[in-house]
């Protein structure tokens, strides 16, 4: 558990604004890490040629990704989202697998911000206001209807209308859990399967070769997986953020 | 679970820094980089798509050329081929003419010899016929002893010629 504290560096803890406190901690060490890799992983492709380098082909394959995602799903309406979609993108795809970097061999503790409720809590918020944000500046009042769908007989209105509130309301909880709780189990199995490792090791040959050879094993293809699962989530953040939108462009 | 534990003592901290962070990636990467990016791509498609009509409008110009140019070579070929059949059948009269002539001054030529060899027969023959006469006289004159007429002599040596 201890990978999750969060701990102000270096004598920060005590700064606050208004009354509120904004220690420098671990966690906003590794957002600026995250920030100023991600800064650089685009500048390095902003040669602008014709005929592109390798890293700028990666860097126009990400743009070309998010691009085509949000004009599958909202449209060409859907080009002005692109900044923020992308930016949200690769700020957790870059925050997850700097998490699961091996960085502990060198003395330095990985944190991922991403693990917690309050970083996605915070994303999803500022997906979920973007929405709201269109929603009532393009359609006004008749956002609403986007609680009725269309057919549904009148009798049935109210109940219909209530269900969709509640899961349009369920949505930035649903988006900022699901990355928060896929984070930190992966990162707490990881862990788990590692003190297993060791525990075994002390505790004699035998143990080491039935439980933390197995375990080990088992480690090497849950980082695979879990770095699988650090692009899914981000992807899957991207994505669910361009559906909502969608909803507020074109109603349905 | 510190995300629960340490949530009222952390929060202001990770929004604020957590807005300053993701706003600057929003802000300089987002607004400032991925458009540029974007119409790098772009570009990119709108050259290689003018590329390709340029590509398609040359290759037509070229078959139209190519079209046009079949169609002149056929009618050279066509006109070489009359002039060709032109002359052939000049040359065949011209030929033809002069064979006739050649053959024409040949006939004349072959009339006039028979002519001349016919001439010199007759004289041949009557010179012949003059000998065999004085010849017939001669020999009657010493035989017989008779005095044959030359009239006779001739009319004896004729029909004696004229049967064999």
């Amino acid at each position: 558990m201890r990978q999750f504290m969060i701990e102000p560096l270096g004598g920060t803890a005590g700064w606050e604004v208004a009354g509120y406190n904004i220690a420098f901690t671990n966690s906003a060490l590794w957002m600026m890490i995250t920030t100023v890799l991600l800064v650089a992983f685009m500048a390095l492709g902003m040669k602008r040629e014709l005929v592109p380098g390798r890293w700028q082909m990666m860097v126009e394959s990400f743009t070309g990704f998010i691009d085509n995602m949000l004009e599958a799903n909202i449209g060409k309406a859907g080009r002005k989202y692109v900044p923020y979609v992308f930016s949200l993108f690769m700020f957790i795809l870059f925050a997850n697998l700097l998490g699961l970097m091996p960085l502990g061999l060198v003395g330095v503790h990985p944190f991922t911000f991403t693990s917690h409720f309050t970083v996605t809590g915070i994303l999803a918020v500022m997906s979920f206001s973007i929405v709201l944000g269109v929603g009532f500046w393009k359609h006004g009042l008749k956002f609403f209807s986007l609680f009725v769908p269309h057919g549904t007989p009148l009798p049935m209105i109210p109940f219909i209308a209530f269900v969709e509130f509640v899961s349009f309301m369920v949505r930035p909880f649903s988006l900022a859990l699901r990355l928060f709780v896929a984070m930190m189990a992966g990162h707490l199995l990881l862990e788990v399967l590692s003190s297993f490792v060791i525990g075994g090791g002390n505790a004699g040959f035998g143990f080491s070769l039935l439980v933390g050879v197995p375990s080990f094993i088992l480690m090497v293809g849950i980082c695979a997986l879990e770095l699988l699962v650090a692009g899914i989530q981000a992807y899957v953040f991207a994505l669910l953020t361009a559906l909502y939108i969608n909803d507020a462009e074109n109603l349905h | 679970m510190p995300q629960i534990a340490q949530f009222a003592e952390t929060f202001s901290s990770q929004l604020f820094w957590l807005l300053v962070f993701f706003g600057f990636t929003f802000f300089v990467v987002g607004r400032g980089m991925v458009p540029r990016v974007m119409e790098t791509v772009s570009l990119r498609d709108k050259q290689i798509s003018d590329d390709l009509a340029a590509a398609q409008s040359a290759r037509h110009r070229a078959d139209e050329e190519e079209a046009a140019w079949r169609e002149r070579e056929n009618a050279n070929r066509a006109a070489a081929h009359e002039l060709i059949a032109k002359a052939k059948a000049d040359a065949a009269t011209r030929s033809g003419l002069k064979l006739a002539e050649a053959q024409e001054r040949l006939d004349a030529r072959l009339a006039e010899a028979e002519q001349r060899i016919d001439v010199a027969r007759t004289e041949a023959m009557t010179e012949v016929e003059a000998v065999a006469a004085d010849a017939t006289q001669d020999i009657v004159l010493r035989l017989a002893g008779v005095e044959v007429s030359r009239p006779v002599a001739t009319q004896a040596v004729k029909e004696s010629l004229a049967h064999g």
